[in-house]
């Protein structure tokens, strides 16, 4: 076997794309790193300071403790989403994805390193944006394992998003349309500042099928330990978008879609 | 043993466009190599199928023994590749591209940096590693791409038009290094519109035009095979009328340069006797063009011909 191929020089590779990727936002992090830090911060301010001292406690916690968790996954879906969608993208636009296609690794560890790249990201910021909000209140951490899964999970999942918008993507506009339009709906409908308990039951039960809200209720549960749904189901949601998106992104990175002629 | 070998290597675009035609071609182990053509010829085609950036329509490809679509992996690790276009991030630091170009091969960091650093003071580069690419003018960028293409130390070596926008110096201190790559037993196929640059690296040549190898050839019979050259003759003396020489074809340019067409096996050194024997005092003389440019002129437009001419 020539010694440039197999699992050694794939690990390799691996870790190269994903060290890239990592230089890549923290060279930039005026760009990346540093936005969030001042939106989360007025968010917790005028939503949780200023507005939510006039709001009722939600199952015992005042409204800027209900808000931290879904800012924190909000902040997370958005940026791993972000990193991997420009980042791809921009490797197709300079063509530098060609070196990568050019050497001897494989699409699993092409993909693999985009993914963990952007989720990176996604858990960096959201790490920034939870010491904020600790900052403004005191959070309990009921249930950390699931925290983190949900998080860890939920970013891989929105830097496979990101990684199949940039697959797709033809020209700039093309990796804003899915975050504008799609996904900002979804996770402002998506139970980030208020309880479902709190809609009238149609709106109730139409949130349940957005997949978004699952993730955030179940976040929660592992932060505040309350939920509106039983947090199998965020489990269960993500896992599957996960697998989904991870066997889509494969498929198109094998064909060659919008990175071979 | 056979470096490269293509079989009946055909590319449809999805426009329809048809950029192979069924190419065959034959590349030795540690010989050097010119693929020539015009723009749009399929030269890039070729080595994009080669390196696995354009999907082949139909055709085999191997290297080194390796079939390219049974043995992907194996084919990769062996070729190095200096494409037309810039292929790298601009704002990546120039040791950055190369490390990372190593680490996408398998190479572990420790032997990267030291082959980037071997690399980039081959090309000239080293004082500039800490600098994004962005900075490097359009002939550093070159040498940076060739430097990227070495770091996996490539079995086979392909250059896309590998000097285009260098300075006269550099392309020829690139010549040197390529030639000392080759003595070493690189195999390198060069694609380049300099055919002076062909002629004097490439020990073989194929000729491609629509997609179609239309001459394949070892370059020092190809040229000798050049039927008539036109050389130029710089005058000391002005000159008003061209002067009538036997079977040779004479033009006065302007009052001191003359262009005198010579057929093979037509003596030159008989020519500049006829000259002297009138009087016309020669300060130098040269090839109007290259005389594989002749040749490759010729060969195209044959072609072209032949194609009109087919019912």
């Amino acid at each position: 076997m020539n010694p440039r191929t197999g699992f050694y020089p794939n690990w390799i590779a691996f870790q190269t794309i994903l060290h890239r990727e990592v230089t890549r936002f923290m060279r930039i992090w005026p760009q990346t790193l540093f936005p969030p830090v001042i939106t989360m911060s007025l968010y917790f301010l005028i939503f949780g300071k200023f507005i939510g001292s006039q709001i009722r406690p939600i199952e015992g916690y005042v409204y800027i403790q209900y808000l931290v968790p879904g800012l924190v996954l909000m902040s997370i879906m958005n940026n791993s989403y972000a990193n991997t969608s420009a980042s791809f993208f921009l490797a197709k636009f300079n063509k530098s994805i060609e070196e990568m296609l050019i050497a001897p690794l494989s699409n699993l560890t092409i993909l693999l390193g985009f993914m963990l790249g952007g989720a990176v990201r996604g858990l960096l910021v959201g790490l920034i944006v939870l010491v904020i909000g600790l900052l403004f209140t005191h959070i309990p951490l009921m249930h950390p394992l699931i925290m983190l899964f949900i998080a860890i999970l939920s970013a891989m999942v929105f830097s496979l998003g990101g990684f199949i918008n940039g697959i797709y993507a033809k020209r700039f506009d093309d990796i804003s349309f899915i975050p504008t339009f799609v996904l900002t709906p979804l996770t402002y409908l998506g139970g980030v500042f208020y309880s479902t308990q709190q809609l009238p039951p149609l709106w109730r039960q139409l949130s349940w099928f957005n997949p978004i809200f699952s993730m955030v209720d179940s976040f929660r549960f592992g932060i505040l330990g309350i939920s509106d749904l039983p947090s199998f189901y965020g489990f269960a949601v993500v896992l599957l978008f996960f697998l989904a998106l991870f066997a889509w992104a494969w498929y198109l990175l094998r064909k060659g879609v919008g990175i071979k002629v | 043993m056979t470096a490269l070998s293509v079989r009946n290597l055909r590319k449809v675009y999805t426009n329809g466009t048809v950029a192979l035609k069924g190419i065959d071609l034959d590349v030795a182990q540690g010989d050097f190599f010119a693929l020539l053509g015009q723009n749009g010829a399929g030269k890039s085609t070729t080595i994009g199928i080669i390196s696995s950036l354009i999907t082949k329509t139909s055709g085999k490809i191997s290297v080194l023994g390796h079939d390219l679509d049974l043995e992907t992996a194996q084919v990769k690790s062996l070729l190095g590749v200096v494409p037309q276009e810039m292929n790298f991030s601009l704002f990546e630091k120039i040791s950055d591209i190369l490390i990372f170009q190593a680490g996408y091969y398998g190479i572990r960091r420790a032997l990267a940096i030291e082959r980037m650093e071997m690399y980039l003071n081959e090309m000239g580069l080293w004082h500039l590693r800490d600098q994004p690419a962005i900075q490097l003018s359009g002939g550093m960028k070159r040498r940076l791409m060739v430097a990227r293409a070495l770091m996996n130390q490539p079995k086979l070596l392909i250059l896309d038009e590998p000097t285009a926008g260098v300075d006269v110096e550099l392309r020829h201190s690139l010549w040197r290094f390529l030639t000392q790559l080759n003595e070493q037993g690189t195999t390198i196929i060069l694609t380049t519109h300099y055919l002076e640059e062909a002629e004097r690296l490439c020990k073989n040549v194929a000729i491609i035009d629509g997609g179609e190898i239309i001459e394949k050839a070892n370059m020092k019979l190809l040229i000798n095979r050049t039927s008539m050259q036109t050389l130029v003759f710089d005058l000391e003396l002005p000159l008003f009328h061209a002067p009538k020489l036997d079977d040779y074809q004479t033009q006065l340019i302007d009052e001191l340069t003359l262009e005198v067409q010579i057929k093979r096996g037509q003596s030159i050194n008989e020519l500049i006797q006829f000259l002297n024997e009138q009087n016309i005092r020669i300060a130098s003389m040269r090839n109007k063009t290259n005389r594989l440019e002749e040749l490759f002129l010729h060969l195209i437009t044959e072609n072209k011909r032949n194609k009109v001419d087919e019912p």
